[in-house]
């Protein structure tokens, strides 16, 4: 079967190992750990979405040839799979950078001003609310309630929480993320 | 059994029966759309996303699609409550709300299940005003058009494509308002394993997916003075245009399908039918040959390109096993754009061929490259049925009033063999008939292998011709293939020959045919009318076709010479 993507002229799993031998023996590890029945579609789609969100884990996105191993292991059409990455948000098919603020705009965070602190970022950054900026570092998103509405607004920074936001503090959060 | 009652009319439908089928044994018909169901290939798709076939069932709350909610002992349903018809009418008022309303110039008016509902519902206003999705256009490559801003996410082509078909190249795709059926990253169709097999488009209940036409082009070609425009029917159009007539299905209409032709203005009018008795003489010879070596068995056919397109894409390991004989289709071009427009003398390039296909992937076979002489292509225009069809009410010809004709020659004369390649197992019959007559003689050789035919997925067959004990299969609807490819590719099989076509029930149910919108009788009625024309033909095997036994005696020797094999044989890719 072929693909849209390059991944026809070489294999799809040969490609990933050449680029990122480490991430793929991760995922293929992973996959050898599943308990997959061969030709059972039916039982095999139900460890699709846990697949996908390991591969998301430790590639940080899900590449055409990731969607393509997964395809080949798992028995299911490229198509079924394309379907539920862009069907969750969570999942994506684009690099997203290293560091992802996430603006949250639960109602607690969005009344005490969670919009202008998104205006600060888009205008500081140069990419628009789901973007990653050229460099790959700065991914900007949005969350609904991380469930610390006494610190509203809240921004977060990969798994750090940075509370009582105002747009004057974007400098410094932008700052503490050195590579 | 479950006994229920409709609109207070009592009932008894098996355990596991939909309120939908349980109504149709009363002779009521529910209102559907998302819906279908091809009874003779026992597939249904159900998804219940369009909600136009909601019931009233006392005692729920909800009102109930009618489509997949199954019977329970004394239930008591009213499928006609003004409560029940109002939410239809919603429904479809929703649904219509974000479609296109350009129903004049969509190539499915008149044909398009929406707009009969519309009608059938007194629609005249849409109430709910807003944002419309809008997706480009898909219109690459040369066979099918895919215009998603159409689309009503009914999804019967996901089940064409993915459950009937097994190509896999269609999915939900998105959520909410930006939900659509796409193929993987919004790929266009030609750079995905789709196979053209067009069965995606003839489930379609809009026009969201149709044909790439080419009746512009064709038009534009009779009028050039400096073109002769000849023309090649295929054996399942004569048992189908009729039906865009008003003709009942399974009417043969080869003799009026010959006068519209010869009125559109085709200088010649030939027939596909002669290529097929021409490829079953170079076919039929490959058999014996691999049959004597006892190699590289079984022979696969090679007539249908939408299942040389899932074997090259899905199967490469077993591209050697089908035959090396080019489709009909593109026997009758190398041989009219070499020996009939030498007989003629004309170049070449001055000689269009246009083909009137049952067929979407003929279209894209067609444009193969390898079909082609210096950029001269053996078939410039493939038309499907329905375009056909369009044409003659275009050019105003009366279809119902013509006289019979008869088709031109010499690349007209046919037999009952090439006739029934139109229904799955007729190239497999055509072949064994041939073999038969070459090895026992034609005075007694059998004309009959009834057990090949028939709209089943998988057919077997073991006949003895000559002492030898020849097996054979034939499969109809690429699911089906798959399954015997799987077997062939364990080494659980020992046959000899296989048919393969990746319609169900064979070119007679093709992507280009008049819509069947999920009515099977219409196929029953198409391939009973096939084997009735093969009965009415004087001569019903392909190697006693008078002209095919004279162009091998003038132009190509014998089967599977030299010159044979350059003019009728390809090769195949791993995609």
């Amino acid at each position: 079967m072929t693909c849209c993507c390059e991944c026809s002229k070489e294999k799809a799993l040969d490609k990933l190992m050449r680029l990122e031998p480490e991430k793929t023996s991760e995922l293929t590890a992973f996959i050898d750990g599943l308990p997959l029945v061969a030709g059972d579609v039916e039982k095999n789609r139900g460890f699709l979405v846990e697949t996908l969100h390991r591969a998301q884990g430790i590639f940080g996105y899900l590449p055409v040839e990731v969607q393509q191993v997964v395809s080949e292991r798992l028995g299911l059409t490229r198509s079924e799979i394309y379907g539920v990455i862009s069907f969750y948000s969570y999942f994506t098919d684009k690099p997203i950078g290293r560091y992802k603020i996430n603006v949250c705009l639960g109602t607690a965070c969005f009344v005490k001003g969670a919009a202008k602190i998104v205006d600060e970022l888009k205008a500081k950054l140069g990419v628009d609310e789901g973007e990653t900026t050229a460099d790959q570092k700065f991914f900007l998103g949005a969350l609904r309630c991380v469930g610390s509405c006494s610190l509203a607004p809240v921004v977060m920074v990969n798994n750090r929480v940075y509370g009582n936001v105002t747009p004057d503090m974007v400098d410094q959060i932008l700052a503490d993320c050195e590579d | 059994m479950i006994n229920l009652k409709i609109n207070n009319t009592p009932v008894s439908v098996p355990e596991g029966s939909t309120i939908l089928e349980a109504a149709e044994t009363l002779g009521l018909k529910i209102p559907t759309l998302c819906h279908i169901k091809w009874d003779c290939f026992n597939t249904e798709h159900r998804c219940g996303s369009c909600r136009v076939c909601v019931v009233e069932v006392t005692g729920r709350p909800n009102l109930a699609p009618s489509c997949c909610t199954p019977v329970a002992e004394g239930m008591d349903v009213h499928t006609n409550t003004s409560r029940a018809i109002r939410a239809r009418r919603t429904m479809l008022e929703l649904l219509l709300s974000n479609h296109p309303k350009d129903c004049l110039v969509c190539s499915k008016n008149q044909e398009c299940e929406l707009q009969r509902l519309a009608s059938a519902f007194n629609i005249h206003h849409i109430k709910y005003e807003g944002a419309q999705s809008e997706f480009p256009v898909d219109e690459n490559g040369a066979a099918i058009r895919r215009d998603m801003s159409k689309c009503i996410m009914c999804r019967r082509c996901e089940t064409a494509c993915n459950v009937v078909q097994t190509v896999g190249v269609l999915s939900g795709v998105n959520r909410g308002f930006n939900a659509v059926v796409a193929p993987e990253n919004f790929a266009q169709l030609t750079d995905t394993a789709c196979t053209f097999c067009g069965q995606c488009v003839q489930a379609c209940p809009v026009g969201a997916l149709t044909e790439i036409g080419y009746k512009d082009e064709v038009w534009e070609q009779l009028n050039n003075p400096k073109k002769t425009v000849i023309v090649q029917t295929a054996p399942a159009v004569r048992v189908a245009i009729g039906e865009e007539f008003g003709f009942q299905a399974g009417e043969i209409s080869t003799g009026k399908l010959v006068a519209a032709l010869r009125r559109i203005g085709f200088a010649k009018v030939f027939d596909t039918d002669w290529s097929a008795d021409l490829t079953i003489m170079e076919e039929s010879t490959e058999l014996l040959e691999r049959i004597k070596s006892g190699e590289n068995l079984p022979l696969l056919t090679s007539c249908c390109p939408g299942w040389v397109n899932f074997l090259e894409h899905q199967f490469p390991d077993l591209l050697h096993m089908p035959s090396t004989a080019k489709s009909p289709q593109q026997m009758f071009g190398a041989i009219a754009k070499s020996y009939y427009a030498e007989k003629i003398g004309i170049d070449p390039s001055d000689l269009i061929v246009v083909s009137i296909m049952p067929c979407l992937a003929k279209k894209y076979e067609a444009s193969r490259p390898e079909f082609a002489n210096d950029g001269v292509r053996d078939v410039d225009y493939v038309l499907s049925t329905r375009e056909l069809a369009s044409m003659i009410k275009e050019a105003g010809i009366v279809f119902d009033r013509l006289p019979d004709e008869q088709y031109d020659n010499p690349l007209g004369e046919s037999t009952g063999a090439a006739v029934i390649f139109g229904a799955s197992g007729g190239v497999l019959e055509a072949a064994l008939r041939t073999v038969a007559g070459w090895l026992e003689g034609d005075k007694d050789s059998p004309i009959d292998f009834v057990a090949v035919r028939g709209l089943e997925g998988i057919k077997e067959a073991t006949v003895t011709i000559a002492g030898i004990e020849l097996k054979a299969a034939v499969a109809s609807g690429l699911g089906n293939v798959r399954k015997l490819l799987e077997r062939i590719q364990r080494g659980e099989t020992q046959y000899h020959a296989i048919e393969v076509m990746a319609c169900p029930g064979g070119c007679i149910n093709g992507g280009g045919q008049p819509y069947n919108h999920g009515n099977t009788a219409i196929l029953e009625a198409r391939k009973d009318a096939i084997y009735r024309a093969d009965k009415g033909l004087p001569i019903r095997k392909s190697h006693l076709n008078p002209s095919i036994v004279k162009i091998y005696e003038e132009y190509l020797g014998k089967p599977n010479s030299e010159k044979a094999h350059k003019l009728l044989h390809t090769h195949y890719h791993a995609k």
